[in-house]
């Protein structure tokens, strides 16, 4: 059906999205690789000359590299395990008869849709502040000592905050793909006399794998790359500096181009790796 | 799915799924209050926040200090020009890639797709000084330009999923009812693609509105959408609490209005069509 002319017209078409992603892509990617490979600092000096290798040396051998790339993995990790074990509790809950499905579906998906920064803030001010926040009022209630949540207990304050936004996500995509389970297979293992854990473990389960691969895919990448949410609460102190975070602070706090260029890179190789497991499962979505 | 259910089981999952989701929207009633108290009331035990007086103080200051509107109105320029622009490019890629596809379609829409991995923080510097060169730093256009090319691929994405929806048959019958190019353009395709099209411009409004990497670190006072303005509560002076409040119900409102009526394109939209 496909004639020469319509596939001209075709690739006519698709230019400009083709043109402009080529250059968004290459050209900060080009520039990046560019100064990684110089002593560049804006503010002392300016451009001075070619290092070698010796940023990306430096930067995995600076004191903060280690900690980041743990800070990074355990934030990562912590979140995805949360979201992804409450979700499925969630999705399970919420599939339930009910009354008022509808709106306790709106309830529950709402923080993601609150901004980055306001989650923060919110979280950091209202709830975490030792002295005024609604955290501290309650541990006051029970007799506690209130808890200083973003300094001595900043990791799980942070992942706590991360959960709450991405949390949504992984319930309602995962709700999605219970609600396409054909119910005439569960009603079937039922009568059949499956237990409510067999069924779980059995059919709800597998049936999950796909979509709790999504879930974890796709969270992965947005969570690298978290950054508003540590930039309002710790602003990386107290050991939450993310990759991301220390690249940041190179680049443009102490404007080290060229080693923060070098981290970019590692980054963006990091990011690459989990695209690439990414990217296969979508695709094999678009052959069937 | 007639399975006879218990009223008594349905009525426990009522309750408990009631008490789980107000935990989880806790947070946002949370500040819908506090947005209604004076600066002394906001910090005092959570009891007391609730029977204190209620006033609109906050709303006006929040105004009155910082132009809370101009803030407002930077987030709606930049969230739906850049929006709006992205479609405009995708929808003739979208449309081309879903009605002629050809043995490169599947590379070009993968590579795309590869693109929205690419972690901001590593083309920061470029960028940064790239906006400084142009003379678009703290400016709309280029924060319009930067969120419109972030989001292509998820725009190119929705768009091609849907528009791989209408089936080509119908094309074929208006061609044989004898309707032209221009036809079955308007009357034939545009309306089967409208809701798509509204779906795409929806969520992708919302990711942009939301966006607080590039829009923190490319504006200053000028042009920044309500993110960056948020953001600068993190230093505050003195009580903030209510005005704090007040500033995020307003940033959050128009968009947790417009995601929950997006529930379903969320889902296809940020998953690329793999769970529908």
């Amino acid at each position: 059906m496909a004639t020469q002319h319509s596939q001209s017209a075709a690739r006519i078409m698709m230019a400009p999205a083709v043109i402009l992603l080529l250059g968004w892509m290459l050209v900060p990617l080009t520039m990046t690789l560019y100064f990684s490979f110089k002593k560049y600092l804006p503010l002392r000096g300016g451009d001075l000359g070619w290092v070698g290798f010796e940023n990306y040396t430096r930067f995995v051998s600076s004191s903060s590299f280690w900690p980041a790339v743990a800070t990074t993995l355990i934030i990562v990790g912590g979140v995805l395990v949360i979201t992804i074990f409450l979700g499925v509790l969630l999705a399970l809950l919420l599939d339930q008869p009910m009354w008022g499905q509808g709106v306790v579906r709106i309830l529950v998906i709402a923080p993601f849709f609150v901004m980055p920064t306001v989650s923060g803030l919110v979280w950091k001010n209202m709830f975490m502040d030792p002295t005024n926040g609604f955290l501290a009022y309650m541990w006051r209630a029970f007799g506690a000592e209130p808890v200083q949540w973003l300094s001595q207990a900043s990791m799980p304050s942070l992942i706590m905050i991360v959960s709450w936004q991405w949390l949504p996500f992984a319930t309602l995509i995962l709700l999605t793909a219970i609600q396409s389970l054909d119910s005439e297979q569960i009603e079937a293992a039922e009568m059949d006399g499956a237990s409510w854990f067999s069924r779980f473990r059995f059919i709800i389960l597998p049936h999950l794998s796909r979509a709790i691969t999504v879930v974890l895919l796709i969270q992965t990448i947005f969570l690298l790359s978290i950054f508003a949410e540590i930039f309002v609460t710790t602003a990386g102190s107290f050991g939450t500096k993310t990759l991301t975070y220390l690249i940041f602070q190179r680049v443009l706090e102490s404007q080290n181009v060229g080693l923060g260029s070098a981290g970019g890179v590692y980054a963006i190789i990091l990011a690459n790796i989990v695209a690439a497991f990414l990217i296969r499962i979508v695709g094999k979505n678009l052959d069937a | 799915m007639a399975r006879a259910i218990t009223t008594q089981r349905k009525t426990i999952n009522t309750l408990f799924a009631w008490a789980v989701g107000l935990i989880i929207f806790f947070p946002i009633l949370w500040i819908f209050v506090l947005s209604f108290k004076s600066e002394g009331d906001a910090i005092k035990a959570p009891f007391e926040v609730l029977t204190s007086a209620w006033t609109l103080d906050s709303y006006a200051t929040v105004q009155d200090r910082s132009d809370y509107f101009k803030h407002f109105w930077n987030s709606v320029t930049i969230a739906v020009g850049s929006t709006l622009l992205g479609i405009l490019v995708a929808v003739p890629a979208a449309w081309s890639m879903a009605f002629v596809p050809s043995k490169r379609t599947r590379g070009i829409l993968m590579w795309m797709l590869s693109t929205k991995m690419l972690p901001a923080v590593g083309v920061l510097y470029p960028i940064y000084i790239g906006f400084i060169k142009l003379g678009l730093l703290d400016t709309r256009i280029g924060l319009v330009i930067v969120l419109m090319l972030i989001n292509l691929p998820i725009i190119v994405w929705m768009l091609y999923t849907y528009f791989k929806e209408i089936p080509g048959e119908i094309l074929e019958a208006a061609r044989m009812d004898g309707a032209g190019l221009r036809e079955e353009v308007m009357y034939v395709l545009t309306p089967m693609a409208v809701p798509g099209i509204a779906s795409t411009l929806l969520l992708n409004v919302i990711l942009a509105w939301n966006e607080a990497f590039w829009t923190l670190n490319l504006t200053a006072a000028k042009a920044a959408p309500l993110t960056a303005f948020i953001a600068s509560y993190s230093s505050p002076e003195g009580l903030f609490y209510a005005k704090l409040s007040a500033a995020s119900v307003m940033a959050i409102a128009p968009i947790l209005i417009m995601g929950w009526f997006s529930q379903k394109q969320l889902v296809r939209g940020l998953t690329f069509g793999a769970v529908k």
